[in-house]
């Protein structure tokens, strides 16, 4: 995938606190390109977030350290001048976040916000920019748009903010969009409205856009790439399909098997990931994963000791950080598909029992999850 | 936005009759609930060894027989209106806003709050306008730079800025940069329609005094504001626009921490409008606080009353006035 309009190669941030130095993200390599939705997928505290905003620049002013490589169409952002990934920032890539009520300032109104973005990088006057606002309100559906320009955010429902929120990270056009967790803080029904518009707008811009969510049916609607991250590494790096159709790390395993699927019997119990995700500043050694994981005993010991690399196992372009071999995964995961969990896998993990749900036999689909 | 300042003048209307109330009963419900006789208060206005026909005079004038309800009417009236005071030969006119005379010279007391006004008016807003500068600046670059040696530095100033009282820095002040190296001689006030060069000249020292203990307090105040507002979610996505880091801090983290400040500010100018007193005593300014000072001395109650009224009109006055400008600077509060 070189000449990808993003590359990540090997990025590392991590940050020095009292506390000793937290690996947010440690060794995270990915591309995409124009009119491609990549998903990045985690629990809190798995780097997702630390990720995208490093690709933003805007650890600038922290006490990150950040290495690797962030191309943005053959530049590199991490060696670049600050003044330079600023004027990149809010045009050529522009960014959307969790909870549009207080990621938009509340003493200005929504208009002024969008007006404010978009004549950063445009010289324009500010009745061409008015104008500008106005318009992309009413392409992201918001009703009314010349009036409600005028409105301040707290006068909009958390759906039409967020509507604003993009509106705004669209004013000039970016390349990049970058969607942090954009659902979380919005009403169910509201969900499904602000994905649509995403993928309607993405496909109207041509733009390439990064999904982070903790929410895998989010991805399964949206992306065309999945990255599932852990502990600040990649666990899994595919297409959806691939992610979705064959999965292949056992962290991903969990991640499927703690969510509701339209397509299995309800009286499937959901199965929670045992344990808690690890601290950053001692992150497990080995596969940092392990203390949680139900198949270190296939391995012969080498999972609390050796960091798994991702290697492609079953299809190109599908890769999978785990010490299992290739023929055991597929062994487990039809296991698993067929709606048995591991009886033969012993507890690692003391805490947090795991419920071995009901038998469901049947249909398992293992195609696209319907959320 | 219109009814919202409506109702708030009605509410600062209210607030004035209730502190005029509450005046009135300090000053002459509670000395009558102790045993003083209208005879007794009328002899405090005419001064030492009084003959009995004049203070009966004076009692018959000021009518300090009648029902407390009619005298604070007649109280109350004198202010709004103005009030002929009339004890069947002498008939004399208190002219609008009457506060009425004082024991000690029987002059009427307004006159004597008017002419000290300017003084106190020129110190409170002179320092107000060098400490909301010097406080909020030192807050915002202390806050920027959290842990630096201009940090710590200036933080350790505040806090002796806010423990030191006026009247020991005030002191060394004048010790320093009057006696030793003249640079400000002869503190004393000129009013600011004689000589412009001279009154700004002689209140350098008392601005700089004053904002020294309120800037400590504001650049404290601010710090904490910026600090708390800088980590808000919507800096990040100014940020994340692309806007130059100063736009950021001005226009995006400034403009909210600053609320609290606009709050504050508006309280501690009213009150100091009510007389400075500790820096006018130092600095030797006769201004309100000087004359609330004489008055308490010599328990010249017509006097203690009327800087009482005034100093609690300059607070309601300044309450009222923060909260309009609240709801300009904050949108969420207008109605």
């Amino acid at each position: 995938m070189a000449g990808s309009m993003l590359e990540v190669r090997d990025l590392r941030i991590h940050f020095q606190t009292d506390d000793g130095l937290v690996r947010a993200v440690d060794g995270v390599s990915f591309s995409l390109d124009r009119g491609r939705t990549l998903g990045i997928v985690g629990e809190s505290g798995s780097g997702k977030s630390v990720t995208s905003m490093g690709i933003m620049g805007l650890h600038q002013g922290t006490k990150a350290e950040i290495t690797g490589e962030i191309r943005l169409d053959g530049e590199d952002l991490v060696t670049a001048d600050p003044g330079r990934v600023r004027e990149l920032r809010g045009s050529k890539m522009a960014m959307i976040f969790q909870d549009p009520l207080s990621s938009m300032h509340p003493y200005y109104t929504v208009g002024d916000q969008i007006i404010e973005a978009y004549r950063i990088h445009n010289d324009v006057r500010k009745k061409v920019a008015r104008q500008h606002a106005i318009d992309l309100l009413g392409r992201v559906g918001i009703p009314q748009p010349a009036v409600r320009v005028d409105d301040y955010p707290h006068q909009f429902s958390g759906g039409m903010r967020q509507r604003a929120m993009i509106a705004m990270a669209l004013s000039c056009d970016p390349e990049l969009l970058i969607a942090d967790e954009p659902t979380t803080a919005l009403d169910v029904t509201v969900q499904a409205q602000i994905l649509d518009l995403i993928s309607d707008l993405q496909s109207e811009f041509g733009s390439a856009v990064i999904i982070i969510t903790h929410d895998l049916g989010v991805v399964a609607e949206l992306a065309d790439d999945i990255l599932v991250m852990y502990a600040g590494r990649v666990a899994e790096y595919g297409s959806a399909a691939d992610i979705f159709g064959r999965p292949d790390h056992p962290y991903t395993w969990g991640l499927l098997a703690s969510m509701p699927r339209m397509d299995r019997d309800r009286t499937t119990r959901l199965v929670p990931i045992p344990g808690t995700p690890p601290s950053l500043i001692r992150v497990p050694s080995g596969c940092p994963f392990h203390p949680r994981c139900r198949y270190t005993h296939l391995t012969g010991g080498r999972c609390d000791t050796e960091v798994p690399q991702l290697h492609e196992a079953v299809t190109p372009g599908h890769a999978a950080a785990c010490h299992l071999t290739a023929e055991e995964r597929a062994r487990q995961w039809a296991a698993l598909s067929a709606g048995k969990v591991a009886d033969d896998a012993s507890e690692p993990v003391s805490q947090g029992p795991v419920s071995q749900g009901p038998v469901s036999q049947g249909s398992v689909s293992q195609g696209k999850v319907e959320a | 936005m219109i009814f919202f300042i409506i109702r708030r003048l009605f509410m600062t209307v209210f607030l004035l009759i209730l502190v005029s109330m509450i005046t009135f009963a300090i000053f002459f419900l509670v000395p009558r609930l102790a045993g003083q006789s209208a005879y007794q208060l009328a002899a405090q206005y005419v001064g030492r060894n009084p003959i009995p026909s004049e203070i009966k005079a004076v009692e018959a004038k000021l009518g300090l027989n009648a029902p407390l309800y009619l005298q604070y009417g007649r109280y109350l009236k004198g202010i709004v209106f103005g009030i002929h005071y009339n004890n069947g030969t002498d008939v004399s006119y208190c002219p609008f806003p009457c506060f009425g005379y004082s024991f000690r010279n029987q002059q009427p007391v307004w006159p004597q709050l008017i002419s000290d006004a300017p003084v106190t008016l020129s110190l409170a807003i002179g320092a107000s306008v060098l400490w909301l500068i010097g406080g909020v600046s030192i807050g915002v670059l202390s806050a920027l730079r959290r842990g630096s040696i201009f940090d710590r530095f200036s933080m350790g100033v505040a806090l002796a800025g806010v423990s030191l009282p006026v009247f020991f820095t005030g002191l060394i002040a004048l010790e320093l940069f009057s006696y030793k190296w003249p640079i400000f001689p002869n503190v004393h006030y000129v009013p600011l329609t004689t000589n412009p060069l001279l009154w700004a000249r002689n209140l350098v020292l008392p601005w700089v005094t004053l904002a020294f203990l309120y800037a400590a307090l504001y650049a404290r105040l601010t710090r904490a504001g910026m600090l708390e507002t800088m980590g808000e979610d919507y800096i990040r996505t100014a940020r994340a626009k692309g806007l130059p880091e100063r736009q950021v801090v001005v226009k995006h983290g400034l403009r909210a921490a600053l609320t609290p400040i606009v709050t504050i500010f508006g309280l501690d100018l009213g009150l100091l409008l009510g007389g400075a007193i500790l820096t006018e005593t130092t600095f030797s300014l006769p201004g309100l606080g000087q004359f609330t000072i004489l008055a308490i001395q010599n328990q010249d109650l017509p006097e203690i009353m009327g800087v009482v009224m005034i100093a609690s009109f300059f607070i309601v006055i300044a309450n009222m006035i923060v909260d309009i400008l609240y709801a300009v600077i904050d949108p969420r509060v207008r109605f």
